[in-house]
């Protein structure tokens, strides 16, 4: 990327060689930050204009044009806010709680390809790490459930930990079932193989079948409705994180809707081609692939917001059901159709 | 077989269920049942059915239709009504007779339960739409319903 060599030969006349690297890391990690923690901000208000949309209501309209900074100034407020606990909690891990959850979500945004060109870090075992990255926040919920010193905080945690762990499984495996189909756990391989076709065509009925349980499970992970067990209002306060307040809070907060644009961006990477366009309308403007990426990501971003508004919430049994007696054994069935399917080679390719 | 038709109607209820919404989201800016309030208190149409307070409708003679006959006092809940009252002499039967002096209505402990307006046999009171009621002074809620100088209507007490 040409940028990226601009910035590159510019730090290194600046600043002695020896340290450009850890430099242009850091530059790198901040800006991603930046960039991340704006986008889970207006995440929050999409939601918030979708929600309002959907219940035929106006929803934010008064802090800036149309309510544009009006989760700014929730950020703000948040900022200003007391940072309350519990007495006898286990402060260290009280603490440290908010950090797994919203660092594991950060991490997992690093790997993956916008562009050709604009990726953080090209991981030749990507899809592997998404999903092991993303099990990583359930210790986030769990070490801040338990450490609250509170009976609620603790049975919402496990409510919470049980729903994510369980889906991790549906996730997996529905990607696994992708990657039957690409031969590769590499985001950018995964991604230009989608050039004869995006996958999700390529692979046909298992394909759709696989984004349909990736999706709901998807949904599930992230803990937003219809999955929402840990978030019943007038049982359970928030479940795990009733005891934080001010930051704390707002980072749990925030890790959700950046989980939900991580999940979305996953299925536009593995089913829906990435950058790429459709047809290759664009090939030849490369720069319009983080268009491309971010439509596709925000459409699917827009279905999971539809399934919120519309489906009302599980309980625990039936969540649970779902998930071992349908999703499971659908899941199975569906990776040995899609190796009988590459086997026979019956893929679609143009 | 139940196992798999109860996939197919899971499915299929649940995208029932987003058509509807999904026809919502798409006539959202013509329908939405919200309004932008301070802007539009000029144009504001409160419903028919809003209980906003109690008021005593007053005609043009300045004459009320309440009789000081203390059904909506006693069917008041929490005693919100009080009403003052006296006898006098009337001219043309020379009868004693009843009349309010004061009907005060507490409006601050108000539940806006609309007993006292069912139980009103002459329609005196009824509800009003006002809703902008915070006030810094508790005593402004203590309102006197009948203005002053007024006079029952003739013909209500016959």
């Amino acid at each position: 990327m040409k940028i990226a060599l601009f910035i590159h030969e510019w730090i290194v006349g600046l600043i002695p060689a020896e340290i450009t690297g850890l430099t242009q890391m850091v530059l790198i990690a901040l800006t991603y930050l930046t960039l991340f923690a704006v986008l889970g901000l207006y995440l929050v208000l999409l939601e918030r204009r979708v929600a309002a949309w959907f219940q035929l209501r106006i929803g934010p309209n008064r802090v800036g044009y149309q309510g544009l900074l009006q989760t700014m100034a929730d950020a703000l407020k948040l900022l200003t806010k007391e940072l309350t606990g519990t007495v006898k909690a286990d402060k260290f891990l009280y603490n440290l709680a908010p950090y797994f959850v919203i660092i594991t979500s950060l991490m997992a945004l690093g790997i993956f390809p916008f562009t050709k060109n604009l990726q953080a870090y090209d991981l030749n075992i990507g899809l592997f790490f998404l999903i092991a990255i993303s099990s990583i926040g359930v210790i986030g919920i769990l070490l801040g459930g338990w450490s609250s010193n509170n009976k609620y905080s603790l049975i919402g945690a496990m409510r919470s930990g049980v729903q994510t762990i369980s889906y991790e499984l549906s996730i997996g495996l529905s990607l696994l079932t992708m990657v039957l189909l690409t031969g590769s756990l590499q985001l950018s391989e995964i991604v230009e193989v989608q050039k004869n076709g995006w996958l999700i065509v390529q692979g046909h009925i298992p394909a759709i079948i696989a984004f349909m349980i990736y999706m709901i499970a998807g949904t599930a992970e992230t803990n937003r409705a219809p999955f929402d067990m840990v978030e019943a209002e007038s049982e359970l306060g928030a479940g795990f994180h009733t005891e934080y307040s001010g930051m704390k809070f707002a980072y749990f907060f925030l890790a959700e809707f950046i989980n939900m644009f991580i999940i979305a961006a996953i299925a536009t990477t593995v089913f829906f081609g990435g950058w790429l366009s459709p047809f290759g309308i664009t090939e030849s403007i490369p720069w319009l692939g983080v268009f491309w990426f971010l439509l596709k990501t925000f459409v699917l971003v827009f279905l999971m917001m539809w399934f919120r508004w519309t489906f009302p919430r599980l309980r625990v049994d039936q969540l649970l059901t779902l998930e071992w007696k349908y999703l499971l054994p659908i899941n199975l069935a569906n990776i040995v159709i899609m190796a009988l399917i590459v086997w026979l080679g019956l893929t679609l390719q143009f | 077989m139940s196992y798999f038709s109860n996939i197919y109607d899971g499915v299929k209820t649940l995208l029932t269920g987003m058509k509807v919404t999904g026809n919502y989201f798409l006539h959202s800016k013509k329908g939405a049942i919200t309004q932008k309030y301070p802007e539009n208190r000029d144009t504001l149409q409160m419903f028919e059915r809003f209980r906003g307070e109690v008021v005593m409708p007053h005609d043009e003679q300045n004459e009320h239709s309440c009789t000081g006959c203390q059904k909506c006092e006693i069917a008041c809940p929490n005693g919100s009504i009080e009403i003052i009252w006296d006898r006098v002499i009337d001219e043309k039967t020379g009868k004693k007779k009843k009349i309010i002096d004061k009907h005060i209505y507490h409006f601050g402990m108000c539940t806006q339960c609309g007993l006292c307006i069912d139980a009103c046999p002459n329609d005196a009171i009824k509800w009003a739409q006002n809703f902008e009621n915070s006030v810094y002074d508790r005593t402004q809620l203590t309102r006197v319903l009948n203005k002053p100088g007024s006079k029952v209507r003739a013909g209500v007490e016959d």
